[in-house]
C-alpha cells in the first residue's frame, strides 16, 4: 500500500502524467483539423505557443483569474488561426501544410526577436496556477465536446469535406467557412492547452514549440488512428510515455523512436486504431457475451 | 555592395538548388514529401568531411565518394521506409519519412560522438578574384561551376535518355506509364537515387563554403530548400532551380538589409507570399478540379 502511494505522490511521475495531459488536448485540437476536416496542419506547436505566451502575459501583467487568462490563451490562438486560415485555407493539401509549417517557424522566430515574451532567454515567472485535476477536467471537456461536434450536423459537413470537397460542396456546404470554422476551434483548443502549459511549467522557451514540436503533435493524431478519438487519446499516450520507458537505452533512445515511427507506419498505415470503431467493438464484444449466456 | 550581395545570395541559391531539386523530383513522381531529404544531403557532408580529413583526397574525389554513400542510402531509405506505404494514406508515408530523418540524425550524432558542429578543413586555396564591383572567392566560383555542371547534366538526363523519358511519363501520370510498360519501381528508385547526388554534392559544397557541419544541418537547410521548390512550383525542375536562386538572394539581401534576427523566417514569409498569390508557386501548373 505504502508502495502504491508513494509512486501515486511522486512528483516526477505526476508531472509527466500531466504532460500527456497537456498534450492530449493539443493533439485533439489537430484532431479535430486533420482527423476530421482532412486538412493538413503542420504548424500546431505555434498555436500552443501563442495561447501560452498570450495567456502567461494575460496573468503577469493583468493578474486575471486563471480560468481568464486560459480562454484569453485560447481566443489569441482561434485568432490566429482565423487569420492564417482565410487566405490559406484555399490551398489544398501539401500547400496547407508547408504554409502551416511556414507560419509556426515565423511564430517561433517572431517570438524570439519580441521583447515583451523575453526574446530567445524564454519568459519566466509565471505563476503556477494549473495542476494535474485541472488539466484531465479540460482533457474530460474537450474529449466531450469533441465527441458533440463530430456526432452534429457541423461534424458532418467536415467528414463530408474530408472525403471529398466538390461532393460536399455541391451538398450545399461552403468549404472554406467549414474550414475556418474547424481551424478555428482546433486552434482554440491549442491555444488552452498552452496555457495549461505556461502555468505548469512557469516557463516558456520559443524553443520548445519548433516544428519538431508540430511534427509529434501529428504524430500522436497519425500513430494513434486518424479521426479516432481514442486513437488520438492512445497515440498520444503511448509517444508521450514512450521517451520515458525508453530511457533505459539511454542515448539509443531517439533512434528507436525513429525506427519505431517507421515501422509502425508500416505495419499500421492507417495508424493503430485506424479503421476500427472503439465503441462498436465493444458493443459488439457485450453482445457476443450475452448470446453465449 | 548591392551585387556583391548579389553573388553572394546566388551562391547560398544554387546550394539551396541543388537540393530543391531532389524534393520536387521524388514530389512529381510519388506525390511524397521527402523530410528524409535534408538527412541525405548532411551525411553527404560528413562523408566529404570524412574523406577529405582523413584519407586526405582531393575534393572532388571526396564529393565522388560523398555521392557514392548517398545514392545507395536514398535508395535503401525508399525500398524500406516508403515503398510499403505508396498506397496508403498520404500521412503514412510522410511519418515515415520523419521516423527516417529522426533516425539518421541520432545515428549521426552516435557515431560522431555529440551534436557540436566539426570544422570542415580548408581543402581549396582560397584567392580572391575581383570583378569589377565585386570579389569572388574561389569556393563561391567552384559551387557555381559544379553546381550548374550538375544542373546542366540533370536537364540532359531528363530531356534525352530514355530513364529520363521514362521519369517525364511516370510524373505525368503513375498508373498509365506502369501500363505503358515501364517500371515504375525502377524509375521511382532512380529518382531518389539522382535526387540524393545532387544532395550529396549540394552537402560537400557547403560545408567547404561555411566550413562547418553538424549532424542537425539537414533538418532547417531541407526545410529552407523544401520551400524554394514550393515557391518555384512544386514538380517543376526549372521551377527548383528558380526558387532556390530567389530564394539565395532574398534570405542574403534580407540579412544585408538588418533583417539578421529574422533569417530564418525570411524563406517562409516569401513562400506564404507568393502561394497567397500564385497557389501552386512561380512556374507551378494550376491545379485542375476534377470530379
Amino acid at each position: 500500500m505504502e508502495a502504491v502511494m508513494s509512486i501515486l505522490t511522486n512528483p516526477y511521475y505526476i508531472q509527466v502524467v500531466t504532460m500527456v495531459g497537456i498534450s492530449l488536448i493539443a493533439a485533439l485540437g489537430l484532431h479535430l483539423i486533420t482527423g476530421i476536416t482532412g486538412q493538413f496542419s503542420f504548424g500546431h506547436a505555434a498555436f500552443v505557443s501563442i495561447g501560452a505566451y498570450a495567456s502567461a502575459l494575460v496573468t503577469i501583467h493583468l493578474h486575471l483569474p486563471f480560468v481568464l487568462s486560459m480562454l484569453a490563451g485560447g481566443l489569441a490562438a482561434a485568432l490566429c488561426g482565423v487569420l492564417l486560415g482565410f487566405p490559406s485555407l484555399r490551398l489544398t493539401g501539401d500547400y496547407l501544410g508547408i504554409t502551416t509549417l511556414g507560419f509556426g517557424e515565423i511564430v517561433r522566430v517572431v517570438f524570439i526577436n519580441l521583447k515583451i515574451t523575453g526574446g530567445a532567454g524564454g519568459l519566466a515567472g509565471i505563476p503556477r496556477e494549473s495542476n494535474i485535476f485541472l488539466v484531465y477536467i479540460v482533457v474530460v471537456l474537450t474529449i466531450w465536446g469533441m465527441y458533440r461536434i463530430q456526432n452534429s450536423r457541423f461534424g458532418r459537413a467536415l467528414v463530408a469535406i474530408r472525403e471529398d470537397e466538390i461532393a460536399a460542396e455541391t451538398m450545399g456546404i461552403n468549404p472554406l467557412l467549414y474550414k475556418i470554422k474547424a481551424f478555428a476551434i482546433g486552434t482554440f483548443v491549442a491555444g488552452v492547452s498552452g496555457s495549461l502549459f505556461a502555468h505548469m511549467m512557469q516557463y516558456l522557451n520559443p524553443s520548445d514549440f519548433g516544428f519538431a514540436r508540430s511534427f509529434e503533435i501529428l504524430n500522436f493524431v497519425v500513430l494513434g488512428g486518424l479521426g479516432s478519438i481514442p486513437g488520438t487519446i492512445l497515440g498520444t499516450a503511448i509517444l508521450s510515455l514512450a521517451p520515458e520507458f525508453l530511457r533505459f537505452v539511454k542515448e539509443y533512445r531517439m533512434l528507436i523512436y525513429g525506427a519505431l515511427m517507421v515501422t509502425m507506419m508500416i505495419f499500421r498505415p492507417n495508424g493503430l486504431l485506424g479503421g476500427v470503431d472503439v465503441i462498436r467493438v465493444l458493443r459488439g464484444y457485450r453482445n457476443r457475451r450475452e448470446a453465449r449466456r | 555592395m548591392f551585387w556583391q550581395q548579389l553573388v553572394n545570395g546566388l551562391t547560398l541559391g544554387t546550394t539551396y538548388a541543388l537540393i530543391a531539386l531532389g524534393y520536387t523530383m521524388v514530389y512529381g513522381i510519388i506525390q511524397l514529401i521527402n523530410f528524409a531529404h535534408g538527412e541525405v544531403y548532411m551525411i553527404g557532408a560528413f562523408v566529404g568531411l570524412i574523406m577529405v580529413a582523413v584519407y586526405k583526397v582531393n575534393f572532388f574525389v571526396a564529393m565522388l565518394v560523398a555521392m557514392g554513400v548517398c545514392v545507395p542510402l536514398a535508395v535503401l531509405i525508399e525500398r524500406v521506409a516508403y515503398r510499403p506505404l505508396r498506397k496508403s494514406t498520404r500521412l503514412a508515408p510522410l511519418i515515415s519519412a520523419l521516423g527516417v530523418s529522426i533516425f539518421l540524425q541520432t545515428l549521426v550524432t552516435l557515431i560522431k560522438g555529440g551534436p557540436n558542429p566539426l570544422a570542415f578543413p580548408q581543402v581549396i586555396q582560397d584567392t580572391v578574384y575581383v570583378l569589377g564591383p565585386v570579389k569572388f572567392s574561389t569556393v563561391q566560383c567552384i559551387i557555381l561551376i559544379v553546381a550548374s555542371l550538375l544542373m546542366i547534366f540533370l536537364q540532359f538526363t531528363i530531356k534525352y535518355t530514355k530513364m529520363g523519358k521514362a521519369m517525364r511519363a511516370t510524373s505525368e501520370d503513375y498508373e498509365t506509364a506502369g501500363l505503358m510498360g515501364i517500371n515504375v519501381n525502377n524509375v521511382v528508385s532512380f529518382t531518389f537515387a539522382v535526387g540524393a547526388a545532387l544532395a550529396a554534392a549540394g552537402g560537400v559544397l557547403v560545408g567547404m563554403y561555411f566550413n562547418s557541419i553538424h549532424p542537425f544541418m539537414g533538418v532547417s537547410v531541407g526545410l529552407k530548400s523544401f520551400c524554394a521548390a514550393v515557391l518555384g512550383g512544386i514538380g517543376s525542375i526549372p521551377g527548383a532551380m528558380l526558387g532556390g536562386i530567389f530564394l539565395g538572394i532574398v534570405e542574403v539581401m534580407g540579412v544585408a538589409a538588418g533583417f539578421d534576427s529574422y533569417k530564418e523566417a525570411i524563406a517562409f514569409g516569401l513562400l506564404i507570399l507568393v502561394l497567397l498569390f500564385k497557389p501552386t508557386g512561380l512556374l507551378g501548373r494550376p491545379i485542375q478540379r476534377k470530379v
